[in-house]
């Protein structure tokens, strides 16, 4: 029924299980799921949380990962701003990754639907109840597992599969490159901040392939 | 105070997705401006790739025999040729455990 680009349930799993693993509680493991409900930077915010950054790091942090939502919420906007407040609510909050392209192409195909936002509630609360389920299934999993098994690197594995796919484009290749170079060096700056100061970075670097070279980012 | 920087993490996540649906006018967002967001990830992840693999926790490099970065190499060559998301970690997780037991 819905062709999940992103496996979310192995991805829940795993930060279910890393959430313990690195020392928060089951509780705020799990409420994170429920009050953030982004996998990637729910990890994020859990290593620095656990690393001891400052709350405006770790909350920074969140926004500069979550910032690719501005993204999809432009693209969906012309498909969502009729709707009345609640509904735009409820489906903003439900906006995912995976919701945001499954339901873009569902409204691209079926135009003449008249009620096509109960499609993105469909598919975006199943996403969201799967994601609660298999975080609950990790924390639990998280309590037995070993640490001597060092599921904590499955924290840069985790990141390493979202971009795996982008490794073969050189503008991408480019911009990982400047990103990971830079929090090498950023790593023992304050506050933890080498995560927003590489993002940065990396985006100026995006900025001017876009503008100087059009060629390689197409 | 966790629960406050939860909360506040979770306002500012849902902002960023209501961002554009709450106006009424999304073209705001220039086309440059959009082009540069579908770089976000690669531009943020690295980030925390690189440290978690190639530094220890006080931000010393590694060394050379440290299973996790011939662990991620393994993985870095499964997934791009795979392009799978689940194999490129689960061929990371399991490669690890065998160069430790190697290493050890």
């Amino acid at each position: 029924m819905i062709p999940l680009t992103i496996p979310v349930i192995p991805f829940g799993v795993i930060y279910g299980v890393i959430g313990v693993e690195i020392g928060l509680s089951p509780l705020v493991t799990f409420a994170m799921s429920f009050i953030i409900f982004a996998g990637s930077s729910q990890i994020a915010f859990a290593q620095l949380y656990t690393a001891g950054a400052s709350p405006l790091v770790m909350i920074g942090s969140v926004a500069a990962i979550n910032s690719r939502h501005f993204l999809y919420s432009a693209v969906l906007a012309q498909y969502l701003n009729k709707l009345n407040f609640y509904w735009r609510v409820i489906l903003s909050y439900l906006m995912t990754d995976q919701a945001f392209s499954v339901s873009l192409s569902y409204f691209k195909k079926n135009k003449k639907n008249t009620h096509p936002h109960f499609h993105m509630l469909g598919s975006g609360f199943t996403l969201w109840f799967l994601w609660q389920l298999s975080t609950l299934v990790g924390i639990i999993l998280g309590n037995v597992v070993p640490e001597e098994l060092g599921l904590t690197f499955a924290i840069p594995l985790t990141f390493l599969s979202l971009i795996i796919s982008e490794l073969k484009k050189l503008d991408h290749l480019i911009i990982i490159i400047t990103s990971g170079m830079a929090s090498l060096v950023a790593y023992n700056f304050p506050f933890k901040i080498y995560i927003i100061i590489s993002a940065l970075i990396a985006l100026c670097v995006a900025y001017i392939l876009i503008t100087k070279f059009k060629k390689v980012s197409q | 105070m966790i629960w406050l920087w939860i909360s506040i993490a979770g306002l500012v996540t849902f902002f960023t997705r209501y961002s554009m649906v709450a106006f009424v006018n999304p073209k705001s967002l220039s086309k440059t401006t959009r082009k540069i967001l579908t770089y976000v990830p690669s531009a943020v992840f690295p980030a925390i790739i690189f440290p978690a693999v190639f530094l220890d926790k006080k931000g010393f490099f590694v060394s050379i025999e440290n299973p996790q970065i011939w662990a991620f190499v393994i993985a870095v060559v499964v997934g791009y040729y795979f392009k799978n998301i689940i194999l490129t970690i689960a061929t990371g997780l399991i490669s690890f455990w065998v160069f430790s037991y190697l290493f050890h």
